[in-house]
C-alpha cells in the first residue's frame, strides 16, 4: 500500500494488478486523483460491501452472516450506525459505508506458453489416467472434479499436464490449499516443473502481495480478495482444517473462479459430505487407490495402553520403540496437545538416551503449531539431523519424510479424527527405498475414528488390488 | 451469547442474578481469565507495580514540572499482557468496535470505585484522535470508553494530526510538542480518559493545556497501564 503506481503506469499493469479481484480502496494503492478517474469511466466498479438480507447482514467479501461476527459501529464519518464484518476483519475491515472495488476495465489477457513444463518425471499408469481427467475436464470446462488419490500417490504431479494444457490456451491457473506450510513447500516444485512461466505465492506475510502473475499458488484465505479470477482453480487439501471448518472458504473459493472455470479438488480422505455427493453422483470423480511407488498404504496396528493422558511413558510404548522392526527408521511421534508434546518431550529424551537410541538428546524435538523454530526443526528431521520428532497434528498432511515409523499417543483424542489418522498413517512408507513403515496407534479404548480410519486404508488398499492384507 | 474474543459459544447460568439485573457474560470464562488486572503495590501516581509509593518516572515528572506535576494521578486497570496487545491491535487498529464493548462493566464500576471523591461538576474529557486518524479508523477508542462513564464529557480538545504514539520511541515521545489544543476554557476538575498510558506524555500534553486555562486538578483514567 506504501507504494503509489504512476498515473504513467501502463493499463496493462493496472489490469493484471486489479482484474479479478474484490478490494477495498485502503488495499488499492492508487492516489485519489487516479482513483476517481477510473471510477468515474467505470474502470472501477463499487459493490456494496454488506448486504441486507431479510431477516441478517451479509458480508459480501468473506460470505459471513453470523449474527455474533457481525458488529455495529457508529461511524464518526457519517455519524450513523453501521454493520461490519468482523470475521474478515484481519484483511481491514469491511463496512457498510465503504464499498469493495471490482474491477470492471478490460480483462486480463494472458500469454499462451507452449512448452511450459520443465518437468521430465515418468507418470505412473494411475497417475496418469488421472492427469488425462485433470486434462479433459479443463479442456471441456467442466464445473467440478474431484480427484480422490490416496496418501502418497503423488498428487501435486498428476496435476502438471492439467495446468500445462491451462496454460497452453491462454487460461489462468490458481493452485490453493488450507495451510500456508504447504505453499511453501509446493512453490520451489512448481517453479522446477514451469521455469519460465512466473508464479506467485500468497499467504499471510509472504512477500509477494500484488498476485499479477500467471500461475497463483496460494492459501485459501487469500482467495477472499478474489472474484471471477481464475479459470483453474486446484484445492488441494479440501479436508484439512481450516477448510472443511469454515464456510467462508467455500465461498470464497467458488466466487473466486471465472463463471465458465473449472473446479478441481484433491483430497486423500474425503469427508461424508463429498462421499454423499460422490455416491449420488452429483460430483464427478476420479480414485487413485495405488501409491506412486505402487505398494500399499501401512495399515496401523492398533495397541491399548494407559497413562496415556497423564504424561507418562506407557510401557507398551516403551517396549514398542525398542523393538521395531527396523531402528534405522526415524521416529515421529504424534500427540494430542501442545502440553502433553513438551511435557513428553524430556521424558522421552531421557528414555531414548538411556536405551542407546540416540546420542544426543538434541537427537529429539517437539513441534507446534505456534513453535517459531518450526520450519527449521521440519527441516533438519528431513535432512536427518534429528531422529526422533514429537508433533501434534500440524504435522499431520503435506509433509514427506522419506523413511518414517509413525507413533500416535492417545488416538483416542478428540483432535484424531478419522481423516486426521488416514493422513498420520499415510505419513509412513513415503519412498519406494522403503515403502512400508510401522504405524502404531497407542489408544486407551478404541473410538469410532480410529475403527474407522483403519477400515478406510484396508479399503482403499483392496480398491487398489492388494487382497485381505 | 458467544464470546466477544473466540466467538465460542457462551452458555449462561440462571440466577436470579443476571435474570434480573440482565447482566451479560461478555467473554467466556477462558479468555476472561487471560486478561490481568493490575495489582499488589502500585505507584500511586501513575499506577504501575512498584514497591515504591512513587516511581521513579512520577517522580522525574514531577521535577520536570517543578514539584507541581500538571496530572494529579493516573489510574489504570489492565496490564499490557500479550493478550490486551492483541485485543487493543484489533479493536483499536483493525477497528473491530464491538470488542471495547467487553470493557464497559469493569471500567464503570472501577471509576465509581476511584474517583467517588471528585465534586458532581467534575467534566470527563477523552482523548481525542486527529481528524485524519478519525477519518480512518471512524471511531475514537477514548470516547467509547468515556461513554461508558456517568457524569458529562466535554470535547475540550482537539489534536493535530501526527505520527502514531505508538510508532515512536520513548525518547521521541518524551521530546514531542504538544499536539492539541484547547477548545474552550475549562474551570472544573478534570478526567481525561484514554485506553492506554504508556509513557504518560500524552496525558500531562492534554492536562498541561487544560490546568492553563484554569482547571485546578486534571486525573487521567485509562484502562490499560503499559
Amino acid at each position: 500500500m506504501g507504494e503509489h503506481l504512476n498515473l504513467h503506469k501502463s493499463m496493462d499493469t493496472m489490469v493484471r494488478r486489479f482484474s479479478g479481484k474484490l478490494l477495498l480502496r485502503q488495499e488499492i494503492p492508487l492516489d485519489d486523483n487516479h482513483f476517481k478517474w477510473l471510477l468515474a469511466s467505470s474502470y472501477f466498479t463499487p459493490v456494496p460491501a454488506i448486504q441486507r438480507k431479510l431477516f441478517f447482514y451479509q458480508c459480501r467479501r468473506c460470505g459471513n452472516a453470523k449474527r455474533s461476527l457481525i458488529g455495529m459501529m457508529p461511524c464518526a464519518v457519517c455519524h450513523k450506525t453501521h454493520p461490519y464484518c468482523r470475521k474478515c476483519i484481519e484483511m481491514g475491515r469491511v463496512t457498510t459505508c465503504e464499498p469493495l472495488y471490482q474491477w470492471t476495465g478490460p480483462d486480463a489477457s494472458w500469454p499462451a506458453y507452449d512448452d511450459a513444463l520443465t518437468w521430465h518425471g515418468e507418470l505412473t499408469d494411475a497417475q496418469k489416467k488421472a492427469a488425462e481427467r485433470v486434462v479433459k475436464a479443463i479442456e471441456s470446462t467442466e464445473r467440478k472434479l474431484l480427484i480422490w488419490a490416496v496418501c502418497g500417490a503423488g498428487k501435486t504431479e498428476m496435476l502438471f499436464p492439467g495446468i500445462h494444457q491451462a496454460i497452453r490456451t491462454k487460461k489462468r491457473v490458481c493452485i490453493a490449499t488450507p495451510r500456508a506450510d504447504v505453499v511453501r513447500e509446493l512453490l520451489p516444485r512448481l517453479q522446477e516443473a514451469f521455469s519460465t512461466v512466473p508464479i506467485e505465492a500468497l499467504y499471510g506475510g509472504s512477500k509477494d502481495k500484488e498476485a499479477t502473475a500467471q500461475i497463483i499458488l496460494s492459501t485459501t484465505h487469500q482467495l477472499l480478495r478474489f472474484q471471477d479470477a481464475f479459470d483453474v482453480l486446484i484445492i488441494d487439501e479440501i479436508d484439512a482444517f481450516p477448510y472443511h471448518a469454515d464456510p467462508s472458504l467455500p465461498y470464497a473459493a467458488n466466487r473466486a473462479r471465472k463463471p465458465s472455470g473449472t473446479i478441481v479438488y484433491l483430497t486423500a480422505t474425503p469427508r461424508k459430505r463429498q462421499r454423499l455427493l460422490i455416491a449420488l453422483n452429483l460430483l464427478p470423480h476420479m480414485f487413485v487407490p495405488i501409491r506412486f511407488h505402487g505398494h500399499p498404504l501401512p495399515v496401523p496396528r492398533l495397541q491399548m495402553c494407559f497413562a496415556l493422558q497423564k504424561g507418562e511413558l506407557p510401557q507398551a510404548f516403551l517396549t514398542w520403540c525398542k523393538t521395531r522392526k527396523n531402528p534405522q527408521r526415524q521416529l515421529l511421534i504424534f500427540v494430542p496437545t501442545v502440553e502433553l508434546a513438551e511435557c513428553l518431550a524430556k521424558k522421552l529424551a531421557l528414555f531414548f538416551k538411556q536405551e542407546n537410541i540416540i546420542d544426543d538428546r538434541a537427537d529429539l524435538q517437539s513441534v507446534h503449531a505456534s513453535d517459531h523454530a518450526r520450519e527449521e526443526k521440519v527441516h533438519r528431521f528431513r535432512r536427518k539431523e534429528i531422529f526422533i520428532l514429537l508433533t501434534t497434528t500440524i504435522l499431520e498432511r503435506g509433509v514427506t519424510f522419506p523413511s518414517v515409523d509413525v507413533a500416535v499417543l492417545d488416538a483416542g483424542h478428540d483432535v484424531f479424527d478419522e481423516a486426521a489418522l488416514v493422513q498420520i498413517a499415510g505419513r509412513a512408507g513415503r519412498s519406494p527405498d522403503d515403502p512400508d513403515g510401522e504405524v502404531v496407534f497407542f489408544h486407551d479404548g478404541k473410538t469410532e475414528s480410529i475403527v474407522d480410519a483403519v477400515r478406510s486404508i484396508k479399503t482403499m488398499n483392496k480398491r487398489a488390488g492388494f487382497s485381505s492384507l | 451469547m458467544h464470546c466477544l474474543w473466540c466467538d465460542t459459544a457462551i452458555i449462561p447460568q440462571i440466577n436470579w442474578h443476571n435474570v434480573l439485573l440482565d447482566k451479560r457474560q461478555l467473554l467466556c470464562t477462558e479468555c476472561a481469565q487471560r486478561l490481568e488486572m493490575l495489582g499488589g503495590r502500585r505507584c500511586r501516581k501513575c499506577s504501575r507495580t512498584s514497591e515504591k509509593d512513587v516511581c521513579s518516572d512520577c517522580r522525574a515528572w514531577n521535577a520536570y514540572y517543578d514539584a507541581d506535576d500538571v496530572l494529579t494521578f493516573n489510574y489504570s486497570i489492565y496490564t499490557y499482557n500479550a493478550f490486551m496487545q492483541a485485543i487493543l491491535s484489533r479493536w483499536k487498529y483493525r477497528g473491530d468496535y464491538c470488542l471495547g464493548n467487553m470493557f464497559a462493566e469493569c471500567f464503570r464500576q472501577h471509576f465509581n470505585h476511584v474517583f467517588s471523591f471528585l465534586p458532581r461538576d467534575a467534566l470527563i474529557v477523552p482523548i481525542p484522535l486527529s481528524h485524519k486518524r478519525l477519518q480512518e479508523r471512524k471511531f475514537n477508542q477514548a470516547l467509547m470508553l468515556a461513554r461508558f462513564l456517568p457524569g458529562r464529557k466535554m470535547h475540550a480538545l482537539t489534536r493535530i494530526h501526527g505520527e502514531k504514539q505508538s510508532k515512536k520511541t520513548r525518547k521521541e515521545r518524551l521530546l514531542s510538542t504538544n499536539p492539541f489544543q484547547l477548545q474552550q476554557a475549562v474551570h472544573k476538575p478534570v478526567v481525561l480518559v484514554d485506553d492506554i498510558y504508556t509513557t504518560g506524555t500524552t496525558v500531562r500534553h492534554a492536562a498541561q493545556l487544560l490546568r492553563a486555562s484554569g482547571s485546578p486538578d486534571v486525573y487521567a483514567y485509562t484502562l490499560i497501564r503499559g
